[in-house]
């Protein structure tokens, strides 16, 4: 039996895996990782992309995060994935955006287009791409 | 006839309207079942979440993150309003805006400041009759929360508190005790409460990419995000569970009221009748 490692993918709105694999890799913030059991502890943010988690049957599940957290521990690997693209100056603009319809409901006006909101979009559905496009290769081969 | 005439349109008048209640109920249960079942799935992510930042503030003793930090005085405080986007859920929005209220007013006797961050639309009118500061509000996010919807109103209070505008962040929502009982709760968010994060021995640490203090910003943000994610969740199945429980009783008391007109009808009737039969006889005797 192969050295296997417990992996948790889990969002705030749902547990998304659960399981024992051989090696996960995920897009850290650093670089992309590797991780085999009994890795050193280890805890860092990821990138938004494809967390590839190689299970014990040799096949290959992947799944997208746009972003998160991630946390290995020698037999556990914990992904705290984000449901959405996240950074600083975008949150900013969420915060904005929430106190721009505070003071409008209270004066009562419409909404209007948004620049970061339509920029971050175009990001995650990037990365949504070409997380399509890897796995769509690795089917055919 | 012309009495028992108006009392039929009026039982079928009801009986549409029992028919829209008892549609409403068995569209809440079911609704209610996947809220509860977001409710739960949105467990694990906090718990893992906690248990990290529990390691993390114990392996790095040496920081403390303003989140956790507890030994401000309370002067100014902000809230998270949580509520419905719709009405016809019995007591459910009132009773919260009432224990807030409350809460608002023995605030202002001390001399606390309050200020407010809005979910949902039933809360945003209860501010704008009721008076207050809101800063900032998200209204619509239907029966399916999202976690990005409420970043911004979030972020907003997490700001004021970390430039010092407000000392205390608290939530207030409906607890979901059972189907048939919701509880408006009023509780603590950031600072975190230090029993919370309990004490586990450790005798190792992370690698950490980027810094210890930057991972346990994101971290804390996140925690604070779901919490609040939680909350909506949580009202969302209280608000359908009360629904339920309202349109049943619409649903009983169109019942019981339907039957009550049908004896007035009924009654009305007979005494027709009675009246026709005692006609004809007396009109017989005549001849």
């Amino acid at each position: 039996m192969p050295m296997t490692v417990h992996v948790d993918i889990v969002s705030a709105e749902r547990a998304i895996h659960s399981g024992l694999a051989t090696m996960v890799f995920a897009p850290g913030e650093m670089g992309e990782l590797g991780i085999a059991p009994r890795h050193t502890a280890l805890i860092t943010r990821l990138r938004p992309g494809e967390v590839r988690v190689q299970k014990m049957d040799g096949e290959t599940e992947h799944f997208f995060v746009s972003g998160g957290m991630l946390e290995v521990q020698p037999h556990v690997v914990t992904v705290l994935a984000d449901t959405a693209i996240r950074a600083r100056d975008l949150d900013e603009a969420a915060a904005a955006e929430a106190k721009r319809r505070a003071e409008d409901a209270l004066a009562g006006k419409a909404a209007e287009f948004q620049y970061a909101k339509a920029q971050a979009e175009l990001a995650e559905a990037v990365a949504q791409l070409r997380a399509i496009e890897r796995l769509r290769k690795t089917k055919v081969s | 006839m012309a009495g028992a005439k108006e009392i039929r349109t009026k039982i079928a008048s009801i009986k549409s309207t029992q028919k829209i209640t008892k549609a409403m109920q068995m569209v809440a249960g079911a609704k209610m079942r996947k809220a509860q079942e977001r409710m739960t799935a949105s467990r694990p992510y906090a718990l893992k979440m906690l248990q990290v930042i529990a390691h993390l503030s114990h392996a790095s003793p040496e920081y403390r993150h303003s989140y956790m930090a507890a030994n401000r005085e309370h002067k100014r405080v902000g809230y998270i309003v949580i509520s419905s986007d719709r009405g016809l859920c019995g007591g459910l929005n009132t009773n919260l805006f009432r224990k807030l209220a409350l809460e608002i007013r023995d605030q202002r006797k001390a001399g606390v400041e309050t200020s407010f961050a809005v979910i949902g639309s039933k809360a945003l009118a209860f501010f704008r009759r009721f008076g207050g500061k809101v800063m900032a509000q998200v209204t619509h996010i239907g029966d399916k929360p999202h976690v990005e919807d409420l970043i911004g109103a979030v972020r907003v209070l997490l700001d004021a508190y970390e430039a010092g505008e407000i000392d205390a962040i608290y939530v207030a929502y409906n607890e979901f005790v059972n189907t048939m009982t919701q509880k408006p709760m009023i509780g603590q968010l950031v600072p975190i409460h230090a029993e919370k994060i309990e004490k586990i021995p450790t005798h190792w640490d992370y690698i950490y990419e980027p810094e210890p203090k930057v991972v346990l910003d994101a971290l804390l943000t996140r925690y604070i995000e779901s919490l609040v994610y939680q909350a909506v969740v949580e009202n969302g199945a209280c608000e359908q569970s009360a629904r339920m429980v309202a349109m049943r009783a619409a649903s009983e008391n169109a019942g019981s009221l339907i039957s009550e007109l049908q004896l007035v009808y009924n009654k009305a009737r007979q005494a027709a009748i009675t009246q026709e039969i005692s006609e004809i006889v007396g009109g017989a005797a005549a001849v």
